[in-house]
């Protein structure tokens, strides 16, 4: 009779009454009663909100000096330098907005992970060199206590550029200024080519240039959590949220000429909440838009571009979306241990991956090959058409391959000039961006996260002088034309 | 261990906003055995207060400038005294022996006081170099790359000698002609791949690494790579697994030598 008046459920442990319950009350869950006031003196206790009613751990602060739009691996390095070059500790608030906190479609992720110094703007190589001493000492620079040490599995293997009669005098001027830069590249004829790498096909090879310190590739997912770990441990907060809305306010001007400019300047950016219309505005002073391949997206929500063409309003961020390819084979008789990245004179380029004769590589496609870039699916008859071909014929041993796998992802590309875009927007006075690099972020990212901080901090450029990449040559048409973009 | 903490624990070890253990750093961390380890009072005090962190940090940071101190470039010392005795002065100084050609080995004492005789003969160029057990890191490499007729180096059980390290080893392709890199616990099969240069090497010795992989197939690999050298370290045989009806008869029938 006693069962039948308690409320379902109850069970044996109920047939004694036990001191200070209420017949027919709530749950006499003694564990769940236990954890229901520890969570209580949890929340009374210093070091949590007091919010007994609504709990909003999962929403942004309402206040952040500096909001990093985009968690990559180029937010979280401007996130970790300014941490590192802030002047007291403690001194900057940072917060970092991602969107997708399992990085799914996220470029860094996706990357083939590889660095290399041959480019042929002097500010690129130093770039790659600066990010190339700081992967050398990962373990200094990203240090925590108590955490294992990174292994960022880099293979030091190079890169080999192969150059056809028509672009071997350009490899040539392009070496020249690697060497000066301080990168150790080697320019190799087909005889020596042969000599040193039998497997290849010299046929329609010029000229190589061979990278032979500081070059080769590694893991960028490691190095997203390295990052991620110690810019949490720096005291940087995370929020998976989108950014939805900015709330600025302008400013009439006038320039030295005494001609009117209308300045911007954001005060609010709204984080919206995964699956739900939940939103919290945090009041910010410094915005920077390191969005990858969907910056164009936020630039836009912070009114760049709107305005008549051809003027500095009018002037969009030329950053699209672009999806590439990447593709597993096997191959039992392939090149050996020594393989490097072989970037090959048609584009194609492959590289070894792991012990057991895989390799992976792709091959970026022309303007008119362009594959849609709405989703991630990969088209596997463009490697049978495209890729397959040139990497036949560069390597005889290829003709038997297997494909595995494939993947694909984006690039953030620029279709200005296919480089970055770094520094501050010139009418958005507190916007600055670290976007645009084309497929060469992951290589770049310390330098440029070092780059944006000493711009934050202190309002110049100091270690790398990165003014070509400046919003303002969309404006005024200064292109500044890289090569040798993979 | 777990369950006995996190009854008492009534602040969540929450603090600066770093929350730990729940980004897991996937397959690019230590393995396992770390994860599980026991808490000790340190690491419980370091959660709890900042300035025990801070103070880890520090002695952390300590260490590591520390290296950096041993492994200086001797620029001033190379232009009195030449390449040869800059570049030896480094190895003795770090604890490493020095063989100048028709010379003796010279070695420092348990003290580390070695004889300073050799300035009178830093023309001569140096043969042999045994840095085991050094402290050598990527900038050290700095001062034994200008020992340019160097015949056989001994990087046995350095600490910091890694893959990067490795990939720097190519001016000395002429001369050298013998490498071990035993023991060094940072040295993997990707290190190892950046060796094809050193094609007058005629012994390489890669036993003992626990960072590679797969032993037994990275020996076979560095040996198609590496054609006239005489790779020692690893037995090839390691890490096959002999067929389930083979193995009864493997303790009867006597194994082939």
């Amino acid at each position: 009779m006693i069962r039948r008046v308690l409320p379902h459920g109850m069970g044996r442990g109920l047939l004694t009454r036990r001191p200070g319950t209420r017949r027919g009350g709530f749950s006499l869950d003694w564990d769940g009663k236990v954890s229901e006031i520890k969570k209580k003196i949890k929340s009374i206790l210093p070091g949590r909100s007091c919010d007994l009613l609504q709990d909003t751990s999962h929403l942004p602060p309402e206040h952040s000096d500096v909001v990093i739009v985009g968690g990559g691996v180029l937010g979280l390095s401007v996130a970790y330098w300014l941490k590192k070059l802030e002047s007291r500790r403690g001194a900057i608030r940072v917060l970092v907005v991602e969107r997708d906190h399992t990085y799914s479609q996220a470029s860094t992720g996706l990357s083939v992970g590889g660095i290399c110094q041959q480019f042929s703007l002097p500010e690129n190589i130093q770039l790659s060199l600066f990010s190339a001493s700081f992967l050398r000492n990962v373990n200094e620079y990203l240090a925590v206590v108590d955490a294992p040490p990174l292994d960022l599995r880099f293979n030091p293997s190079g890169y080999l550029l192969l150059a056809s009669e028509k672009d071997a005098a350009a490899m040539e001027s392009d070496v020249k200024v690697q060497r000066q830069e301080g990168a150790k590249v080697s320019l190799m004829s087909p005889d020596q080519l042969r000599n040193k790498f039998p497997w290849i096909n010299t046929e329609g090879v010029a000229l190589a240039s061979y990278g032979m310190e500081d070059e080769g590739w590694f893991d960028p997912w490691c190095l997203l959590q390295g990052l991620r770990r110690k810019v949490q441990s720096l005291g940087v907060l995370f929020c998976q949220g989108e950014v939805t809305r900015f709330v600025s306010s302008s400013q009439r001007m006038l320039t030295t000429d005494d001609k009117a400019v209308v300045l911007k300047r954001i005060h609010e950016v709204h984080v919206k909440m995964d699956r739900s219309l939940e939103y919290q505005p945090v009041e910010c002073a410094i915005v920077i838009n390191a969005a990858g391949a969907w910056s164009a997206q936020i630039a836009a929500l912070a009114g760049i571009g709107e305005g008549p063409p051809g003027t500095l309003q009018g002037t969009k961020l030329p950053v699209e979306p672009r999806k590439r390819y990447v593709y597993v084979w096997h191959c039992p008789q392939g090149p050996g241990l020594e393989t490097p990245l072989v970037a090959d004179t048609s584009g194609a380029y492959f590289r070894r991956e792991g012990l057991g004769s895989n390799y992976l590589g792709g091959r970026s496609p022309t303007e008119q090959e362009e594959p849609d870039p709405a989703n991630l699916e990969v088209d596997h008859d463009f490697f049978q058409d495209k890729v397959w071909p040139h990497l036949a014929l560069r390597v005889p041993a290829f003709e038997t391959l297997k494909v595995q796998s494939a993947w694909a992802g984006y690039y953030d590309y620029n279709t200005f000039d296919q480089n970055g875009v770094v520094g501050p927007h010139p009418l958005v006075v507190n916007m600055y961006f670290a976007t645009g690099f084309s497929g060469h972020g992951l290589q770049q990212a310390p330098g440029v996260g070092r780059a944006v901080a000493e711009m934050v901090l202190k309002g110049r450029f100091q270690t790398i002088d990165l003014s070509p990449f400046l919003f303002t040559r969309f404006y005024l048409g200064e292109k500044i034309q890289e090569n040798n973009i993979i | 261990m777990a369950a006995p903490w996190a009854s008492l624990r009534l602040v969540a070890p929450v603090w600066n906003g770093r929350i730990r253990g729940i980004h897991r750093l996937g397959g690019a961390v230590a393995p396992e055995g770390n994860q599980k380890k026991k808490r000790t009072i340190l690491q419980f005090l370091t959660n709890y207060f900042y300035d025990v962190e801070a103070l880890r940090d520090y002695l952390l940071q300590r260490e590591m400038y520390k290296v950096h101190e041993k492994n200086r470039s001797y620029t001033w010392l190379e232009k009195q005294h030449g390449p040869y005795g800059a570049g030896a002065f480094f190895i003795l100084k770090q604890g490493g022996a020095v063989k100048f050609r028709d010379k003796e080995w010279i070695r420092p004492d348990k003290y580390g006081h070695f004889s300073q005789e050799f300035w009178n003969f830093c023309e001569v160029p140096v043969e042999a170099v045994d840095a085991s057990d050094c402290d050598i890191n990527y900038e050290g490499l700095d001062n034994l790359l200008r020992l340019k007729e160097l015949q056989s180096l001994s990087l046995q059980r350095c600490s910091h000698v890694d893959d990067w390290c490795l990939s720097r080893l190519y001016p000395l392709a002429d001369s050298l002609q013998e490498l071990s890199l035993a023991g060094c616990p940072r040295v993997s099969e990707r290190g190892l791949a950046c060796l094809h240069h050193l094609q007058n090497l005629r012994r390489l010795d890669i036993s003992d690494l626990p960072a590679v992989s797969n032993p037994g197939l990275t020996q076979i690999l560095v040996e198609e790579m590496l054609p006239n050298c005489e790779v020692v370290g690893v037995d090839w045989a390691e890490g096959l697994k002999s067929g389930p009806e083979e193995q009864p008869q493997d303790t009867a029938s006597p194994v082939p030598a």
